[in-house]
């Protein structure tokens, strides 16, 4: 039985070819392969969202997808979201409205908030929350995720 | 959590993949969107010896029309149900139902014939499907043949599909003018399960009397219920209040709930009878053109 396989992985820009076997995450393999381990598991049950990233240029949930599906995809974490020391403007927007308090489920928050933010640049408060909806948070009660993601879509037009 | 060993085999076609689940049958799994076998082996409810990849089958995700039904592929997935622009001209229930499944990130990767074939009866496209008449093409060893939504559902969890067979297509009569529908779902919150789903989709004739009438009932039995004494209650009649409340309250009579966290059997039969109400005089409003009254 095969029960490995060779896989190369665009991640974060850079390519990675590794074997894994079959059963291994996509979030454990980012996580304890790749040593990224700004993808948080949250739940371990698709529910959370702590977990996740970009893919293919869609967000999903990378506690539920094999590593061995992912063979050729292109993947953005929360650490490839920063460029030459200077963070994304999600980041900044984060930072400036206080849009986080533990921080467990902010790379996922932020990498949902892209995805929304690329295919809604101008989303309605009710748009961000429905945009945000498979993340969940624990601390903030949404209102400053919410708030930084409406900063984060204007400074980004601006 | 991590699930059991298993050899991932990668189908590159229909026929591949029939081929891998006839060498192994009993044995293997399909895997598309992945987001109900993966959470089952991840608990170790499901542990099949071999999981078959059907991601990289080309052209089976794709919504179109052609002769007189909608056609959708069997890698379609949520989010393309949600943002069809075919659809919401068309069928415009079904991406209101989408949108209602899970989350975003649950969208992007869940496909509408894994929620089928998975047979969930919390699963909300199943009502959708009993109300809609739809029929679903099934890819075998012995070539090609046709269900109707209605024969699909057989139990809990279990459909008239083959353990070496494939849901490759879903196939839906286009709508006649003068036609409207709706899916309603009450859930504790956004992208949970439903506690009740209902999903009603008529026509009007030229004197707004009932031609014709779908009604499919979510998480109220062991499969997706059609409504069907409601629906015969109103064929011919015309949709005022009082033909509505004999047909909710047939509807609440049919439907099979169980006491569970989300809600007690009897709540959840009149919860059935509150959202037919609300559905009908809802799809009956979109069937006059009047939009989301």
């Amino acid at each position: 039985m095969a029960l490995k396989k060779r896989i190369k992985v665009r991640v974060n820009g850079k390519e990675q070819e590794e074997e894994v076997v079959s059963r291994l995450l996509l979030v454990h393999f980012i996580r304890e392969v790749l040593g990224l381990t700004g993808t948080h598991i949250g739940c371990d049950t698709s529910n959370c969202g702590a977990c996740t990233i970009i893919y293919n240029g869609k967000n999903i949930k990378s506690c539920t997808m094999f590593a061995v599906q992912a063979d050729g995809a292109d993947i953005l974490t929360i650490e490839g979201l920063a460029k030459d020391g200077q963070l994304h403007p999600i980041q900044q927007a984060f930072w400036d409205n206080h849009g986080l308090q533990c921080g467990f489920c902010t790379p996922g928050v932020i990498l949902s908030s892209l995805a929304l933010l690329q295919r809604n640049p101008h989303p309605t408060e009710g748009e961000i929350r429905y945009g945000i909806s498979g993340n969940l948070c624990r601390c903030t009660g949404y209102q400053n995720i919410v708030k930084a993601i409406a900063d984060a879509a204007e400074k980004m037009q601006g | 959590m991590i699930p059991r060993t298993f050899e991932a085999l990668f189908a590159n076609s229909i026929p591949d993949a029939i081929d891998f689940l006839q060498q192994h049958k009993g044995e293997a799994k399909i895997l598309a969107g992945g987001h109900s076998l993966i959470p089952l082996m991840k608990l170790r409810l499901v542990s099949p010896a071999y999981v078959v990849d059907i991601n990289n089958i080309p052209d089976l995700s794709y919504i179109k029309e052609e002769n007189g039904h909608v056609l959708i592929g069997g890698l379609t997935r949520h989010v393309e149900v949600e943002t069809s622009e075919l659809l919401k001209m068309k069928l415009p229930i079904l991406p209101e139902t989408a949108f209602v499944i899970g989350d975003p990130q649950v969208r992007n990767l869940g496909t509408m014939a894994g929620v089928l074939a998975h047979a969930d009866p919390s699963g909300d496209y199943g009502a959708v499907m009993l109300a809609l008449e739809a029929e679903f093409t099934i890819v075998g060893p012995g070539g090609k043949r046709s269900i109707k939504a209605t024969e699909f559902f057989v139990d809990l969890f279990t459909t008239k599909l083959e353990d070496d067979e494939l849901l490759t297509e879903i196939r839906l009569p286009l709508q006649p003018p003068r036609s409207g529908g709706t899916y309603l779902k009450l859930e504790r919150r956004v992208g949970d399960f439903a506690i009740v789903g209902v999903a009603a989709q008529l026509t009007l004739d030229d004197n707004n009397i009932c031609k014709s009438v779908g009604i499919g009932l979510t998480a109220v039995g062991s499969t997706p219920l059609k409504a069907a004494m409601a629906e015969k209650a109103l064929i011919g009649q015309e949709l005022d209040d009082e033909h509505i409340k004999i047909a909710a309250d047939k509807a609440s009579t049919e439907a099979s709930p169980t006491s569970d966290l989300r809600g007690s059997q009897e709540y959840k039969r009149e919860m059935v009878r509150v959202f037919v109400k609300r559905a009908l005089t809802k799809a009956k409003s979109n069937a006059l053109g009047k939009g989301n009254e």
